[in-house]
């Protein structure tokens, strides 16, 4: 039997789910949804790719909270180490995966990308070294979001619903405050047909000049990968990937960005990527239509020219 | 109150990474290495509480044969208060089941209020460290946390999920946060500062034991993915690709 850890948020299931669904379905031997939360009886019936649901409901899981729902987690799946646990490589994931290794015992593999009979696949020194790993019996694999199309776990069905008893959760030290919701930019990326996104490679905040001149010029947005937000240099809203915005415009300028997988999971569906970096070996070659390892500061500027 | 911020060396995948003979481990012998990202952000979130309430901040790491003595003198020349290097059978991969065994032996016995470290670094095959040093510790949790306000007895912190949204929680002490983002880009120290240090910092050892613990899987290959293989890659001068790569973006109707 596979194990699936059902992720939702705001009353929505997460799209990880569903790939996570297809793939343990396609592995046969039946697959078990792992549902936690209070008062979600109702998102059971979205789950029609697992045989069964496992519902295990408390108000102290009404909203997801990393220390009761690992304790509820573990508590659903003891005495289960035989099994293959799917979770996501996710913030979610993150908290349940590590949480149901240490408290059951069993082997973890993370940064998953693939699962065959007898191996697991992760992506490790961000994408540049695929890894396989042996397995045999029970194991949690932790599965980067994107690896399987979520389609495949979006089937109709009737899996049975079987209530299991929480566990006492009344000593958890994490409590959930509130949600909040993203902070609308003054431009919203997703809705951008061409966007020029930028990364490490422009080395400073003053250099982003030349990649906003050849965004005005191209009538894009500028996004960007993870660490141009956190130096501050553009706002959050311009983030693309795991925890930014997933994009699809039809071109994508990738500009100074390794491609590292959580930024690739953003916007790998982009119609027209073309990447732009010194480093051959990038990963985001991988996923780019076209590429050049030519300088970018010498080929944007030449860009904006010929526009 | 005492912080300790648990850190460690990754490759720099600036460098090319070159395989082992058996084609399972990273040829480590002329690897560069430095500290992971998010331990760097992880440092600078503890002297960030330190700066603005006051705080004993203690850097601890496994002494991995490399250069985290430079590490740990970095951390200290920033304003770490205390730097530890845990000794034992830590050279070459550590896993991360072993590290938080360790490090969980030695953190145990130092007080603290908040232990935090990176959410991730690039060669967890077996699961990030937080999670796994907080069941270890049995203390709680929260990862992937950008922001952190502290009180006496506990913190509110921030939880980033996909799409930009944002968890809010408060959690008791003593917890392990790992940490995502600091509030502030982390800190430049210069080398003459490191250098300071060198002299006036005393990196305490610690023997650890982080045996029994493991992954408990068995690489057997590790490879390049065939990197290139998408992309069709635009050859000549930065002139030509740059015309090359105007032709492709006209042909899309832009």
């Amino acid at each position: 039997m596979i194990y699936v850890i059902v992720e939702h948020i705001n009353g929505k299931i997460e799209d990880i789910t569903y790939e996570m669904l297809g793939k343990a379905k396609s592995m046969g031997g039946g697959v078990t949804a792992v549902l936690l939360g209070s008062g979600v009886e109702g998102l059971a019936s979205q789950l029609g790719a697992a045989d069964n649901v496992l519902l295990c409901q408390s108000p102290e899981l009404t909203e997801f909270n990393p220390q009761a729902n690992c304790k509820a987690a573990a508590s659903v799946l003891a005495g289960k180490n035989d099994s293959i646990i799917l979770v996501g490589n996710t913030s979610m994931g993150m908290e349940i995966g590590p949480g149901l290794s240490a408290v059951l015992g069993m082997p973890l593999i993370s940064y998953v990308t693939d699962i065959s009979d007898g191996s697991v696949t992760s992506s490790l020194y961000g994408g540049k070294m695929s890894v396989q790993s042996a397995v045999d019996g029970g194991y949690i694999a932790s599965v980067m979001a994107g690896s399987f199309p979520a389609e495949s776990g979006m089937l109709e069905g009737s899996p049975n619903v079987e209530s299991v008893e929480a566990p006492d959760l009344s000593d958890v030290k994490v409590h959930f405050v509130k949600l909040i919701e993203p902070e609308g930019g003054d431009v919203d990326i997703t809705q951008k047909e061409v966007l020029v996104s930028v990364g490490r490679g422009i080395q400073n905040e003053d250099n982003l000049e030349i990649v906003q001149e050849l965004a005005d010029k191209l009538n894009a947005a500028l996004s960007c990968s993870r660490p141009i937000v956190d130096n501050k240099w553009l706002a959050k809203s311009r983030q693309v990937g795991k925890s930014g915005l997933k994009v699809k415009p039809k071109v994508y300028l990738a500009v100074g960005i390794s491609g590292a997988p959580e930024h690739i999971e953003g916007m790998k569906d982009a119609e027209c990527i073309i990447a732009i970096n010194t480093d051959e070996n990038a990963p985001i070659f991988d996923y780019a239509h076209y590429g050049t390892t030519e300088d970018l500061f010498d080929v944007v500027p030449a860009i904006s020219e010929k526009l | 109150m005492n912080i300790v911020v648990a850190i460690k060396q990754v490759p720099d995948l600036v460098e090319e990474l070159e395989l082992n003979d058996s084609g399972t481990d990273l040829d480590r012998e002329w690897l560069k290495f430095k500290v992971n990202e998010f331990d760097d952000h992880a440092l600078e979130a503890a002297l960030l509480i330190k700066d603005a309430h006051g705080a004993n901040v203690t850097v601890i790491a496994l002494d991995n044969g490399l250069d985290i003595d430079k590490a740990l003198y970095a951390a200290a020349a920033k304003g770490a208060d205390r730097v530890i290097k845990v000794t034992g059978d830590f050279e070459g991969y550590v896993s991360t089941h072993k590290a938080a065994k360790a490090l969980a032996g030695v953190i145990g016995t130092l007080g603290a209020d908040l232990v935090m470290t990176g959410v991730q670094a690039v060669d967890d095959r077996d699961g990030q460290l937080a999670v796994l040093l907080a069941h270890q510790l049995g203390v709680p949790h929260v990862t992937v946390v950008t922001d952190i306000q502290v009180n006496d007895t506990s913190a509110t912190v921030h939880k980033e999920y996909g799409g930009g949204m944002i968890g809010e929680f408060t959690v008791d002490f003593p917890a392990v946060l790992g940490i995502q983002a600091a509030a502030e880009t982390p800190r430049y120290v210069p080398v003459a500062k490191v250098r300071r240090a060198m002299k006036s910092t005393n990196i305490e050892e610690i023997g650890g034991d982080g045996s029994g613990a493991s992954a408990g899987t068995e690489v057997t290959k590790m490879y390049k993915p065939e990197t290139g293989q998408g992309a069709e890659m635009l050859s000549g001068s930065a002139e030509d690709v740059a015309a090359k790569i105007v032709e492709i973006i006209r042909s899309k109707g832009i």
